[in-house]
């Protein structure tokens, strides 16, 4: 008897975020990239109240909320959840070490998803069993596109004909 | 049927946002990052961030409460130590954004913030105030249910859930788009809080009994 979804509201901005939620590694951390882009909605306008959660499967060695973003004694200061909302024009931004996988889990929460959707940011674009069973169109909207050397971009288009790929497990 | 549709046109915002195609069911695939999630420390959470009446120079307006309840699995099981984090208007029906322009009152004693992890048995507990219902610009005269929004971690990324829990009895219930976007009543209703005099505190608080059942993890022994 599973307890339904609801929305996360308009209202969470003075509630969920935390300093340094975004920064899954700290400024300067060794191979670290910034995954960055924006949540559009099926008008193509950006979504400035969502919020993003990302995964990427492997727990570090820093508590995840990471309070004040101070890292765990001892530990180099990895995290593998970070949390972002969304800016006024829409964008996002993540900074974190490369997962082992070849990409890392997103969960897209906003005003009118009365539940999350639910995505992955794939940093390369290598033979893989979901991105293999998708038409190059659709597969495209899973790629992070580089921008430099440690940049990726990877918007994500809630609805329409570019409409990101999102999963159910 | 027990999680609402993305498409739910009453609830105007989803016209726009919900997905046109219907979401990818992933093959199972024990190695996949998203049957795993964050851990939280205990050292990371304050015991008073569970007081959400604390924290200010004075008491907060309002109807003082007691929301209590468990986490469990999809199994019955209770979830120890995971993060329960939530959010509410004031007794007044306004929120601490400054996005909210309801013209009702602010209280300088009132955030509306909290969080906890769970117990060994997978119980939380906060202390806050009831909040007050509130308007909203979805239709005229939309008002929405006095609710608190619960976001909770679980054990697997695939447990996630972000909800609102609302209290027994509210005649806002028929009315409000959000809620009856739940399409079967029965599930309706497991958002709904239980009022329970053993919860409830003599001379002090009214205690609200609340427990959450998290979805199936893929490939799970049941």
């Amino acid at each position: 008897m599973t307890t339904p979804s609801q929305t996360v509201g308009p209202f969470f901005g003075f509630a969920l975020p935390y300093a340094g939620d975004w920064e899954l590694v700290p400024e300067g951390h060794p191979g670290a990239v910034t995954i960055t882009g924006r949540v559009l909605d099926g008008a193509g306008e950006p979504v400035p109240d969502a919020l993003l959660e990302l995964w990427t499967g492997e727990p570090g060695d820093r508590a995840a909320l990471g309070r004040g973003g101070a890292g765990v004694s001892g530990g180099s200061g990895v995290s593998g959840f970070g949390r972002c909302g969304t800016a006024p024009d829409g964008s996002y931004r993540f900074r974190l070490a490369p997962p082992s996988r070849p990409y890392a889990a997103l969960l897209v929460f906003a005003r009118g998803l009365l539940k999350p959707v639910r995505t992955r940011v794939y940093l390369a674009d290598a033979p893989d069993p979901l991105l293999d069973s998708l038409d190059p169109a659709r597969r495209a909207t899973l790629l992070a596109r580089p921008e430099g050397h440690d940049v990726y971009r990877f918007d994500v288009r809630l609805q329409g004909e570019e409409e990101t790929v999102f999963l159910e497990f | 049927m027990t999680h609402p549709p993305y498409l739910y046109p009453d609830y105007a915002s989803t016209v726009l946002r919900a997905p046109s195609r219907p979401p990818l069911e992933m093959k199972e695939d024990p190695e996949a990052a998203e049957l795993t999630g964050p851990v939280f420390g205990r050292d990371e959470v304050d015991p008073l961030d569970a007081d959400l009446t604390a924290g200010h120079a004075g008491e907060p307006l309002g109807e003082r409460i007691i929301v209590t309840g468990r986490i469990l699995d999809a199994s019955g099981r209770p979830v120890p130590d995971t993060l329960v984090e939530i959010w509410q208007a004031n007794s007044a029906g306004r929120y601490a954004h400054q996005r909210d322009q309801h013209p009702a009152p602010l209280d300088p004693n009132f955030t509306g913030a909290g969080r906890c992890l769970t117990d060994d048995e997978g119980r939380y507990r906060f202390v806050t105030i009831k909040p007050g219902a509130y308007p909203w610009r979805n239709h005229p005269n939309a008002w929405r249910p006095a609710h608190i929004h619960f976001s909770i971690f679980g054990t697997a990324f695939t447990q996630r859930l972000v909800t609102q829990m609302y209290f027994p009895g509210d005649p806002l219930f028929a009315f409000d788009p959000i809620f009856q976007s739940i399409p079967d009543p029965a599930a309706r209703e497991r958002l709904v809080s239980t009022f329970d005099l053993d919860i409830t505190e003599p001379e002090w608080a009214l205690g609200y009994r609340w427990d959450v059942v998290l979805g199936r993890t893929p490939m799970e022994d049941a």
